[in-house]
This record gives structure tokens, C-alpha cells and sequence, in this order.
């Protein structure tokens, strides 16, 4: 056998050690991005989650004005922490709607209570389908859709304090 | 008091991770047609939960996988194919969602690596009994 044939086993198995090496030290990205950006909202039509506000079909988002639809929950801690960034969004003029997953009435009403109400309007998706044909894997999530019911945008969980900024202008671009 | 507040954290936190609505209907039932059942199941077992990744939809316990599970089995009881059912969710998470890889540009390494490893060790085996021949 050639000397130096002698050693390709060696540095492959060297390579392999620093390819999972590699695999290990690299943070898991477990956010699972909608493949739905770019296409139209899928159908749908969603009763009132709350007594004060009106419920919410796919038909309110082809309005021709731009919208940030929030997929949350009251029983979700993070969508608390959102609450006040939705609020300045909805504060610069941004029609946000709300589809609230697997909650009771009375509970959302508390949640809103609570934390402020930023929505024109929240469905009530009990079975979690309408967020499943979004695309959406957890609560909170946001997607904005144009005014021709367009998916522009997915933001996988609570919109931070940094990111207000990027969404006004998302949706002011969409007009 | 130390005993007080261990039934209050234990209270508390499933309370704070999960909704209180109870399952879907047919998250935890089986369908009446034993035929459509098993064809709902077979899915259900290539379908990975968005919740607990790496665990299908018929292990997982996630509100989402029992979701998931009532949405499958509706939709066969309407006489969906399973292929249908697939496709609909590929569509929105991507093939991550199935365990039963597509054979597409990302995937053909993986596909043909049976083949390809079947081929290297003929040729290791052939070029071994040569040489012992001799």
C-alpha cells in the first residue's frame, strides 16, 4: 500500500470529528419559519373571542389596508411582555388584529383588562387550526399582510421593544 | 408553610406553559372506521410535533400535537387522502414537518448513500479477495 494512502483514513476521520464538533458547539435554531410568506392568507372565519370586539375572517385582512395580525393566548406569559410594544404599534396607526388560541372569553377579557388593548379585533381559533394554516407553531407570533391579503412578514415570538420600529415601516411600505 | 408552597409551584406552573381548554375532540378519540383509524394513525406517526421536535404527533403530548391529531383525523373522516394531509402541512412548515424525507436536490445524498455504501464495500471486498488469491 502507498505511505500516504496510509493516512487518508486518519484525516477523515479527523474531518468527521470537527464537522460534529461543530454541529455541537453551534446554537439549535428551533424556530420554524412559515413557508406561507409571500402567498395569501389562507380562508378562513373565526368567531368573536371576546363580547366587545368583533371576531375575524380572512376576508377583513383583503381590505386594502395593510394589517398585523398577532397569533397569542392570554394564558401565554411572553404575549404579556408584548403587549406594550402591540400597543405602540397600534399607537402609530397600524390596524392590529389579534387570533386568540385555545382561550375562554372571560379570560381574554381579563388578559385585555390587564395589559391593554391594542386589537380592532380578535377570532377565537379553539382548535388551533386557523394558526396551523398560517404556518404558526407557538404563541405569540406576528405576521403582516398587505392590503391585498398578502403575507409579508413572519416575527416568531413577543415583537421586542427594538424590533416596533421595523414593523411600522413593514407595514407603512405596504400601503 | 414549606409544604404551602410546594403545592402552589406545582399548581402553578402548568398552569402558566398550557391553555385551559380541554383536548379537541378527536385529539385522544379514535375514529369509528377501524380502516380510517389506521390510515390516521400511520400518518399521525410521520408527523413531527412543532412543540416537542423530534417526537411525532401521535407520541407527543403538546396541545399542539393533540391539535394536530384532531385536525388529521377530521380531515380523513372527510376523506382526505393522508398524502393530501401531508402536502397541506409541507406547505406551511416545509418538509421539516415529515419524517418521510421527499427525494429532492437537499435530500438525493441521503436517498443514494445505501446504494453508494453498497457499492464501496463490493469494491473493498473485491479488491480483498484478490489479493488473498494471489
Amino acid at each position: 500500500m502507498n505511505d500516504r494512502v496510509k493516512w487518508v483514513p486518519l484525516v477523515l476521520f479527523i474531518l468527521l470529528g470537527a464537522a460534529l464538533t461543530y454541529g455541537l458547539a453551534k446554537p439549535n435554531d428551533t424556530n420554524i419559519t412559515s413557508k406561507m410568506i409571500g402567498a395569501s392568507v389562507p380562508s378562513f372565519t373565526l368567531p368573536p373571542a371576546t363580547k366587545t370586539l368583533p371576531g375575524l375572517a380572512s376576508a377583513d385582512l383583503a381590505n386594502g389596508k395593510p394589517h398585523l395580525v398577532n397569533i397569542f393566548a392570554s394564558w401565554c406569559v411572553p404575549c404579556i411582555a408584548e403587549a406594550p410594544q402591540l400597543k405602540a404599534i397600534a399607537d402609530a396607526g397600524v390596524p392590529v388584529v389579534g387570533i386568540a388560541v385555545r382561550d375562554r372569553p372571560e379570560a381574554l377579557a381579563r388578559f385585555l383588562g390587564r395589559n391593554g388593548n391594542p386589537f380592532q379585533a380578535i377570532g377565537a381559533d379553539d382548535a388551533s387550526q386557523v394558526q396551523m394554516a398560517f404556518g404558526s407553531s407557538g404563541v405569540p407570533e406576528s405576521f403582516v399582510v398587505d392590503g391585498k391579503g398578502r403575507i409579508l412578514q413572519q416575527t416568531i415570538g413577543p415583537i421586542n421593544p427594538p424590533d416596533v420600529a421595523g414593523v411600522i415601516a413593514t407595514v407603512k411600505a405596504a400601503r | 408553610m414549606k409544604r404551602l408552597m410546594l403545592a402552589l409551584a406545582l399548581l402553578s406552573a402548568p398552569v402558566l406553559a398550557d391553555s385551559d381548554l380541554p383536548p379537541a375532540p378527536l385529539a385522544d378519540t379514535q375514529l369509528a372506521d377501524p380502516r380510517q383509524e389506521a390510515r390516521a394513525k400511520a400518518l399521525m406517526e410521520t408527523i413531527r410535533c412543532l412543540v416537542c421536535q423530534g417526537q411525532s404527533i401521535a407520541d407527543s403530548d403538546a396541545e399542539l400535537a393533540g391539535d394536530m391529531r384532531a385536525m388529521v383525523r377530521e380531515r380523513i373522516a372527510a376523506g382526505e387522502k393522508p398524502a393530501q394531509i401531508r402536502a397541506w402541512l409541507v406547505r406551511r412548515y416545509g418538509s421539516w414537518v415529515s419524517y418521510d424525507p421527499p427525494l429532492n436536490r437537499t435530500t438525493w445524498l441521503l436517498w443514494s448513500a445505501p446504494a453508494l455504501f453498497l457499492v464501496v464495500g463490493i469494491m473493498i471486498a473485491a479488491r480483498s479477495f484478490r489479493r488473498r488469491r494471489r
